[in-house]
């Protein structure tokens, strides 16, 4: 879908559109010096790919995307120790599908399934738990993945688990959450970025809170948005509209799904759960300070890492990037997918090198999947 | 995973644990109410569309906007994915037991 025509509410799509090429032009940006804004979000990420917002969007105006897909930022250290966990033969390791195809530094989880580790693809960690009723004999462990939106649904289980005496359950926690990452990437001395749009379903559990300090301390202008074409292009133009008139704010286009105070059921269990970790590594970012959560002293009856003595900053090293594999430079959005070396070559959604092929949120899977044959070539 | 997907709950499974049976495109599923719970009596829920993530139902929405949200998600593949891998959940702790 490349013509606006084809959007719901076309007249509206059009008109926004209208705005977003006139506020661009007021900015004064243009394709070679572009006003950079960044979606936060892989759902969002894939959205933008799926209507082709980029090719609708004026030339001045870039998109970059970010670092919000957990399965992308996941280290190989981290695989290779769901690996580990997975080949005790007494442990019954279940996780969202999402993270099997993840490369670990020697195999991937469905790798592992297929060299017979009892390797069990879940929906929920509810399905976890009961798996756990059910094999009072076996260690049911979870893999707690991804972020504040996906952070409570493991918190409360661990809640439940504990209510119900269960001593067979453990999640081993590597969830990851949205501020600090965007906090490392406005303190990167080579960040281009203009402003932000912000994650929908994050901010429905967070708040819009945490941002503050995006507008406060770094003067950019951050809009939550939802996921529709056009919930997409209007907090586009919110944010170019600050851009032009100098304003940073944290301005909430996604009302109707995100309180402005977040879910505080979903706050107050994670926060009785889990801690923020002094710092954690990225997939293509690096260590950042309190970016994780790990599991509170309370709780460690139902925590991976304590039961099989492993996980991040246990016994393992920062993992180096594949050869060749130009995911960090993506995601900071110093080169576009497509300028990467193993771009479809070495890496595609089949056989991923880098994370950002893995998952369909992944600026890479997004390119490769939608852009077709009509990129430009890489500059 | 961090899309969700709407669905409308039709009864409360087990009160005690917050869980309710959800109906997400045809498909039924018990899911985590306690973090749109509320005050209210559970039952009070039946009947609501609510924004689901993996299990656990984040956020009340209405009718129009669930049948909107599954149309986006069905454009972007992932209602589909969401359904499939619910239902191959429930296969494996059937097989399981």
């Amino acid at each position: 879908m490349k013509y606006a025509d084809e959007f719901r509410d076309p007249v509206a799509a059009k008109g926004v559109l209208a705005a977003i090429e006139r506020v661009t032009q007021e900015i004064g940006a243009t394709k070679e010096k572009p006003v950079h804004i960044m979606e936060v979000c892989g759902g969002h990420t894939h959205a933008i790919f799926r209507y082709g917002l980029d090719k609708l969007t004026p030339k001045g105006l870039e998109f970059i995307h970010g670092p919000g897909c957990p399965v992308c930022v996941l280290p190989m250290s981290r695989v290779d120790e769901c690996v580990q966990i997975a080949e005790d033969p007494k442990v019954i390791f279940t996780t969202f599908g999402d993270a099997m195809r993840v490369p670990g530094t020697k195999k991937s989880l469905i790798q592992a399934k297929a060299d017979g580790a009892d390797i069990r693809m879940v929906y929920s960690p509810l399905d976890a738990l009961e798996l756990a009723r059910r094999n009072p004999d076996r260690e049911v462990v979870f893999f707690g993945l991804g972020f504040e939106t996906t952070t409570p649904s493991t918190a409360l289980s661990i809640l439940q688990a504990d209510a119900d005496g269960l001593t067979n359950f453990t999640i081993f926690c590597n969830h990851i959450t949205v501020p600090p990452p965007i906090k490392a990437l406005l303190d990167d001395p080579h960040m281009i970025l203009d402003g932000f749009v912000g994650p929908g379903h994050v901010s429905m559990v967070i708040g819009t809170e945490p941002y503050q300090f995006i507008a406060r301390d770094y003067g950019k202008p951050i809009v939550v948005a939802g996921f529709e074409p056009l919930d997409l292009l209007q907090s586009v133009l919110m944010v170019l509209e600050q851009i032009r008139d100098g304003r940073a704010e944290v301005e909430n286009q996604y009302s109707r799904i995100v309180p402005n105070e977040g879910n505080p059921v979903s706050i107050a269990a994670c926060e009785k759960v889990y801690e923020p970790r002094p710092t954690f590594e990225w997939r293509g970012l690096g260590e950042i300070d309190a970016s994780g959560l790990r599991i509170r002293d309370r709780y460690k009856a139902f925590d991976a890492e304590v039961k099989f003595n492993i996980g991040y900053g246990r016994n393992t090293s920062f993992t180096e990037e594949q050869e060749g594999c130009a995911c960090g430079d993506v995601m900071t959005g110093r080169i576009k997918p497509h300028a990467c070396p193993q771009f479809g070559k070495g890496c595609t959604p089949e056989m991923p090198l880098g994370a950002l092929m893995v998952s369909s949120e992944g600026a890479c899977a997004a390119y490769y999947q939608y852009g077709g044959l009509d990129l430009e070539p890489a500059e | 995973m961090c899309l969700g997907i709407p669905g409308q709950i039709t009864e409360i499974s087990d009160a005690t644990r917050k869980l309710a049976m959800v109906d997400i495109s045809g498909v039924k599923r018990e899911v985590n109410v306690a973090c749109i719970a509320g005050d209210d009596p559970l039952e009070d829920l039946i009947g609501t569309w609510t924004l689901i993530h993996v299990g656990f139902a984040m956020s009340k929405i209405n009718e129009e906007e669930a049948v909107l949200t599954l149309e986006v998600l069905r454009e972007l593949g992932e209602a589909q994915e969401e359904i499939e891998a619910m239902r191959a959940s429930a296969t494996m702790l059937a097989d399981a037991s």
